[in-house]
């Protein structure tokens, strides 16, 4: 937290691009807050930020750890202002644009709404049915059960023009696309039971289906609301962590100004500033200044290497020395990326081909329910039957059919275990992720940034005297040197020290000089090159002290690796980067496959090797190099540290440091695949016992209505088995 | 059997009455951020504190 607290100190620029004018001469702007958990935080931020004059409006959105805040137009405030009073009181906040979200939140209400209309009319066509039900057999006059068919109606047509839309609409799409999904099935019981109802009606008939055709709406509604609300909650949670990240960028307008604005708002031709310590923020040439950049996200490759006027840089290339200027080039113009985009798009492609488990239920019991409600209607006619009576018994095999439990089987296991996932820090991207990690069989890891831990850490800690340490790192936060800070952490830098951009920091305390920096500002020439990262410490004219950065390993690699191999699934490292840091990762978590210095297309090359001997691959990356690999594998996992690419090719993201979600996610993948197939069977079970009764003509709208009830329960009730238990 | 005419009528003007009121809850934003909901429930409003420390000293 305190290197975000760092990033949004070193930016204080205006950040107006992320502000949006309200009418009536009001400013809005949302802002990302981390570490708010109760009212006690909430009242503390809400009453700072009120406290700042003009503010009219600072509300807390605990469950999306989000504040919006409202000010007039014409007072002094400005979004670094707001950033500042946050943490101020102890919260690192950072401003973010969630227009992307506001679409998925009116679907959601869109859903939520037609769930509600449903339920209010299943309820009182339902008060209406007991009465005919229990009036059947007594005495009920057939002018009052007339009435109350004909009320039912009333409700119920309108209800199902309103409440059935999510499904007609899906419904008309696959046949427009040729194809069969669950929601023509769904759509063709409903509006002919409801046709046949009112054919009934007028003919003042006994039975009539106005309660299974709303009741049955609502049950899926209720299904898809749960599925949609678990899947905003967890992208919001994903958002709020991005906008935490503080990716934002300095764009030099056209006058020389320097405004942070956000992502979505660089352009090709744009220039942005990028200072020591900060990553670029899109693709593009250097124009001005030179820059030692870490490319790791980028390549994999961990050597900081020199750039200058005219090089090409890729997003997520980290300054870790100098500053520089560069001009945004489209996307797909560079070599790399040109390339990259080529890989992903080929990867996307045959991924599409995977038919979702529901899907494939669905194409083979959609044709097989409407040819025995077909076959039940033209064989009552054949035997001399009225043919109202035969429409009748071939709607009551579609709503006793209709796949009520089916429809639920997948989301209802699919909401349970992505819930018991993001407690245990993981989102769930895509929504056919947890079936297709469920087949997996082999490990794919990438190793900087994925295996190791994004930044570089302090290797050689153990053999440095504990007070140099101390010294060395009150010394080092007064620098913004990515490594410095790393060295620094949290301790509260020295007062009066001088940085000399690119070389070093220096100090006087007590009367002798403290200098942190290159050998060189140290005066130190026995660092040999090739040592990885190195700064000096001196002290007065004593010896220079060697500070070793290296990749650390995550603090849970080597259980997470002894783990997966512990279920049987074999692991494996590619990576971009040189023979020597691969072997010893590899070997330090004791997987015998590895592999160095993999291009985007060998890595492609290589889970097409696995695909063929007919493996299935979780690869698990997060530089631009992986991203074609993570589209390509049949499932994929990214840390949340990853560039944009990769978190938008991946199936799902880690939360945090730690690697362990990867081994939770195989868990409730297989799992919630278990339980998904257990619920499929107890629908085709339920429907074997159930088809028969209708097809003979036994079935009233009361079975129906219990029948439909009872199965959609235990298939609920079934899938909150999909939760793992005892997972670390 | 009259009764009817009026009975169904009530219950769906009630039950209508209900579903408009959860529309309206869903549309003004009550179901927005349930977890502050619930704590916002329990937090003292700060004037408040300050009053009841006044008229308390100067019960006393």
């Amino acid at each position: 937290m305190n290197a975000m607290a760092g990033q949004i100190e070193g930016t204080p620029v205006a950040k107006d691009s992320f502000v949006t004018a309200l009418p009536g001469g009001l400013c809005h702007l949302d802002l990302a807050v981390d570490g708010m958990h109760c009212a006690g935080c909430m009242r503390k931020i809400e009453k700072a930020v009120s406290a700042l004059p003009g503010v009219t409006l600072a509300r807390v959105n605990l469950t999306e750890k989000r504040l919006a805040v409202e000010w007039a137009e014409n007072a002094q405030i400005t979004p670094t202002g707001i950033v500042d009073t946050l943490r101020g009181v102890g919260f690192a906040a950072h401003p973010f644009d969630p227009g992307v979200n506001t679409s998925g939140d009116g679907e959601d209400k869109q859903l939520i709404k037609a769930m509600a209309v449903a339920g209010f009319a299943a309820m009182n066509i339902m008060l209406l049915s007991v009465s005919v039900w229990s009036g059947n057999v007594t005495d009920i006059a057939s002018e009052t059960r007339d009435l109350f068919h004909w009320i039912s109606a009333l409700i119920a047509l309108p209800a199902v023009a309103y409440a059935g839309r999510p499904f007609f609409d899906s419904a008309v799409k696959a046949l427009r696309a040729r194809s069969l999904n669950m929601d023509v099935p769904i759509s063709l019981a409903v509006l002919l039971a409801l046709f046949a109802s009112v054919l009934q009606t007028m003919r003042s008939a006994e039975h009539a289906y106005f309660d299974s055709a709303v009741m049955l709406l609502f049950f899926l509604l209720v299904g898809r609301t749960l599925d949609q609300v678990m899947r905003r909650r967890t992208r919001n949670a994903a958002e709020t962590l991005l906008a935490l990240k503080g990716e934002a960028a300095d764009r030099v307008d056209a006058d020389g100004t320097v405004r942070t604005v956000p992502l979505s708002a660089l352009g090709p031709g744009d220039r942005v500033h990028v200072a020591q310590g900060m990553r670029f923020p899109a693709d593009g040439a250097i124009d001005a200044g030179e820059v030692l950049v870490d490319q790791s996200l980028v390549t994999g490759e961990t050597d900081p290497v020199r750039l200058t006027e005219g090089d090409p840089v890729y997003a997520g290339a980290l300054a870790v020395e100098g500053a520089a200027t560069a001009t945004v080039t489209a996307a797909g113009s560079g070599t790399l990326l040109d390339e990259i985009n080529r890989l992903m798009e080929r990867a996307l492609e045959n991924r599409s081909r995977y038919l979702r488990l529901a899907d494939r239920a669905a194409k083979a019991y959609a044709p097989a329910v409407h040819i025995l409600a077909a076959l039940a209607f033209v064989g009552w006619l054949a035997i001399g039957a009225p043919w109202h009576q035969a429409l009748m018994i071939a709607v009551a095999v579609l709503i006793i059919t209709c796949p009520c439990a089916l429809g639920l089987a997948v989301p209802a296991a699919q909401v349970v275990a992505s819930g018991a996932l993001f407690k245990a820090g993981l989102v769930v991207n895509a929504g056919d992720m947890l079936e297709r990690l469920s087949e997996v069989d082999t490990v794919v890891f990438d190793k900087t940034g994925t295996l190791t831990l994004p930044n570089s850490h302090l290797q050689n800690a153990n053999d440095i005297p504990t007070d140099i340490l101390a010294r060395a790192r009150r010394l080092a936060g007064a620098s913004r040197h990515p490594l410095a800070r790393a060295l620094a952490g949290d301790v509260a830098p020295i007062a009066g020290a001088v940085e000399t951009p690119g070389e070093g920091v220096a100090a006087t305390v007590d009367g002798i000089e403290v200098r942190l920096g290159s050998p060189a500002f140290c005066g130190d020439d026995s660092v040999q090159s090739g040592e990885g990262s190195v700064i000096c410490y001196r002290e007065g004219s004593n010896p220079a002290i060697h500070f070793r950065f290296g990749q650390t390993l995550r603090s849970d690699a080597l259980e997470t690796v002894a783990a997966l191999k512990a279920r049987g699934l074999s692991v494996e490292v590619l990576s971009g980067d040189r023979d020597a840091p691969v072997r010893t990762v590899a070997e330090a978590l004791g997987v015998d496959h590895w592999r160095s210095g993999a291009k985007p297309a060998e890595k492609i090359a290589r889970l097409k090797a696995h695909a063929d001997a007919g493996r299935k691959v979780l690869m698990v990356g997060d530089g631009l190099n992986d991203a074609p690999s993570l589209a390509a594998a049949h499932a994929s996992l990214s840390p949340i540290s990853a560039v944009h690419v990769s978190q938008a090719a991946a199936d799902g993201l880690i939360l945090g440091e730690r690697l362990w979600p990867v081994v939770t996610a195989v868990d409730t993948a297989r799992r919630a695949s278990t339980v998904m197939r257990e619920n499929i069977a107890i629908s085709f079970a339920y429907n074997i016992i159930a088809v028969p009764i209708a097809v003979f003509g036994f079935v009233t709208p009361l079975i129906a209505a219990i029948a439909m009830s009872a199965s959609s329960i235990v298939v609920t009730l079934n899938s909150l088995r999909a939760k793992t238990r005892g997972t670390n | 059997m009259d009764v009817l005419l009026i009975l169904v009528p009530a219950a769906l003007f009630l039950g209508g009455l209900g579903l408009a009121a959860f529309i309206w809850a869903l549309k003004s934003g009550q179901y927005d951020d349930l977890d502050g909901a619930a704590w916002r429930a329990i937090m003292d409003d700060e004037d408040d504190d300050q009053d009841d420390a006044v008229s308390r000293v100067r019960n006393q």
